[in-house]
């Protein structure tokens, strides 16, 4: 089994909140940064020598923003998801979430996580599962009952409320999850991979969605993607990462798409413009690797 | 001919042959001295049987009834069918009843003794069986539950488990005997002993079972350990626990019948097979082997029954 290297950072100490904080007033980001990380490192003890999944990382992420991380297999991503939403500890460096550690946002309920795959428990119909959350959180049964109705109007799962989860196909277990990761309204939506699997007419579709539910909520979202067309399409700010050591090496602006947009932009030039640096900077990442 | 066909036709055939091969067996003429002629109407039969049974369970069914009475009446014709040989080699042949008694002998003993194996059946099976069955699963839950939250003594009990597994129940008994005396607590003790492992290892590996996504989901709910304990990883140790629970039905039956071969009060499954056997009266031993196999099915059954009920959404349950 593989081990994590033992942080010498404390999660909860008082003496880094205070100088990222401080350094965020310095930096003139004073309550707009949702996340904000800085000099990030994790290092993973594999068997076979230590596994460094993300190095030096630094990234602020504002309110309402849908930021996508795109990067080749293996450079980190997933580990970087996985360190803001407090499942992984890092070894280094400075991370907070609205002001507070990961470990606080998560005690507060601030992650709606969706997984590669949907991970909905196959023994709870499709309703009882979007109201797991809800079960935990100690909410009412009206009150649980009259969200998960909101949200999977939302996601287009009205009339399969009853059904078991493998009962219905991957896109719409995944819609479900998504469903169940908005229904205690998280002020964060991390989002690794979540249409992976499916293919490319669904995808469209869900990202079509996807976009309408991020106008409708203002949720800040972090995506994680493997196409470029999606990260681009989805995106108000893309996150291009390279591996060993999994570092950032472009943070590109795509908010010129503007924040209405019909599958048809991906044929604008902004568009592939864009795109065009997504995929310079992936490529740049690899010549790394030699 | 259609499979159709085919079985509706060659089956009613072939039971009413063996109807008539039956009533001819139990003639004195030919009871023990079966000649050629019979023994190659009985091969006859068997052909007709196969190719019946056969056809039938290549049946398609449309309606999902009919698939069901389909499924079922295949193993039902197929053991009325060794039933039937059984009869007519054992009274055909005039095998001696010491060896092998017919089976129309052992339901003949069966339905005289009647209350002789309700009595056994309260001893062994309600008192022994059942009070030790739940006393085990029980208790091998629970601790499988507390080693779960305490890591050594998960280290330290299942290699524990794994040996007492491996221990005879031949060697327990007598111990059990001389530990809680004579009467069916002695059973129950062995009983104890037995299903006690089998449960905690299963649910020990159930507890374990759950998927990395799905875990890290209950910890970004902020989920406590029990919580994430009832809403996730008892319902996916669920199968591994029914698993246990129908090893040891089966089990239990065999630790409280043998267990009782080494001393009992003058009732009990296993008493009444030990002294039959001595006194050869083996009519009544495969009475008690009846009672025993039906008494086992049915609790096999029902537990299964219930296991698929409760585990419905398992990928071997859905439909
Ligand atoms: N639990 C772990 N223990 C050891 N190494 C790990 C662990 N998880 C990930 N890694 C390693 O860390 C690196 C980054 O992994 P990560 O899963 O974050 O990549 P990713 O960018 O999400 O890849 P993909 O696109 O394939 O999902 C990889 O080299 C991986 O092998
Ligand atoms: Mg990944």
């Amino acid at each position: 089994m593989l081990k994590r290297v033992t942080s010498e950072f404390g999660e909860k100490g008082d003496g880094p909140a205070h100088a990222a904080s401080d350094h965020r007033l310095v930096a003139g980001h004073a309550g707009t940064s949702v996340v904000d990380i800085r000099g990030l490192s994790l290092t993973y003890e594999a068997a076979d020598g230590p596994v460094y999944a993300l190095s030096d990382v630094d990234l602020q992420i504002d309110e309402g923003e849908f930021v996508s991380f795109i990067g080749p297999s293996g450079c980190g991503k997933t580990t970087l998801l996985r360190v803001i939403a407090d499942l992984e500890q890092p070894n280094a460096g400075h991370i907070h979430v609205n002001g507070v550690s990961p470990s606080e946002a998560r005690l507060r309920r601030d992650y709606g996580f969706v997984f590669q795959t949907p991970a909905l428990y196959p023994w709870r119909s499709i309703r009882k599962n979007v109201e797991l959350p809800l079960e935990i959180f100690g909410l009412s049964k009206a009150e649980r009952r009259e969200r998960s109705d909101k949200q999977l109007d939302l996601v287009n799962l009205k009339g399969f409320e009853n059904k078991f989860p493998w009962q219905l196909s991957g896109g719409m277990q995944q819609r479900a999850s998504i469903a169940r990761a908005l229904s205690f309204d998280p002020k964060l939506l991390l989002m690794d991979e979540p249409f992976g699997a499916l293919d490319e007419i669904v995808r469209d579709h869900l990202n079509e969605q996807l976009l309408q539910l991020w106008r409708k909520t203002g949720k800040t979202v972090l995506f994680v993607t493997h196409s470029i067309p999606e990260a681009v399409f989805l995106s108000t700010k893309i996150v291009v990462m390279s591996p060993r050591p999994g570092r950032i090496i472009d943070i590109i602006d795509a908010g010129v798409l503007g924040r209405e947009r019909r599958l048809e932009v991906r044929e604008t030039p902004e568009f592939l413009k864009i795109a065009h640096r997504v995929r310079e900077g992936l490529r740049s990442g690899h010549s790394y690797d030699d | 001919m259609s499979t159709a066909l085919r079985a509706t036709i060659l089956i009613p055939l072939a039971a009413l042959g063996c109807l008539a091969a039956l009533i001819m067996v139990h003639r004195p003429t030919m009871a023990g001295q079966a000649g050629l002629g019979f023994w190659t109407l009985v091969g006859v039969l068997w052909l007709l049987a196969g190719i019946g049974l056969s056809a039938l369970s290549h049946l398609r069914a449309r309606s999902p009834a009919a698939r069901r009475a389909v499924g079922l009446s295949v193993p039902i014709l197929f053991g009325a069918f060794l039933f039937f040989l059984w009869e007519v080699i054992v009274v055909g042949a005039g095998v001696p009843s010491v060896l092998m008694p017919a089976p129309s002998a052992i339901a003949g003993r069966f339905m005289a003794s009647l209350p002789t194996l309700r009595e056994d059946f309260i001893q062994t099976f309600v008192k022994s069986v059942l009070s030790g069955y739940v006393m085990g699963c029980l208790s091998g839950f629970l601790v499988a539950i507390i080693a779960d939250r305490i890591p050594f003594l998960r280290r330290g009990l299942l290699p524990l488990g794994n040996f007492v597994s491996a221990l005879p129940v031949i060697g327990i008994a007598p111990i059990m005997v001389m530990w809680f005396g004579f009467d069916w607590h002695s059973k129950a003790a062995v009983v104890v002993v037995m299903t006690f492992f089998p449960m905690l290892v299963n649910t020990v590996a159930g507890l374990a079972a759950a998927g990395r996504q799905e875990r890290d989901l209950m910890h970004s709910y902020a989920a406590g350990y029990w919580t994430t304990l009832v809403k996730l990883r008892l319902p996916v140790a669920l199968p591994f626990i029914f698993n246990a629970l129908k090893i040891n039905s089966t089990l239990a039956l065999i630790g409280a019948i043998v267990a009782e071969f080494f001393g009992t009060p003058i009732v009990g499954m296993g008493f009444r097979i030990s002294i039959e056997v001595a006194r050869m009266a083996l009519d009544m031993v495969w009475a008690e082997i009846a009672l025993a196999a039906i008494a086992g099915s049915a609790f096999y059954g029902l537990i299964a029954l219930i296991e698929r009920a409760a585990t419905f959404w398992h990928p071997s349950y859905r439909t």
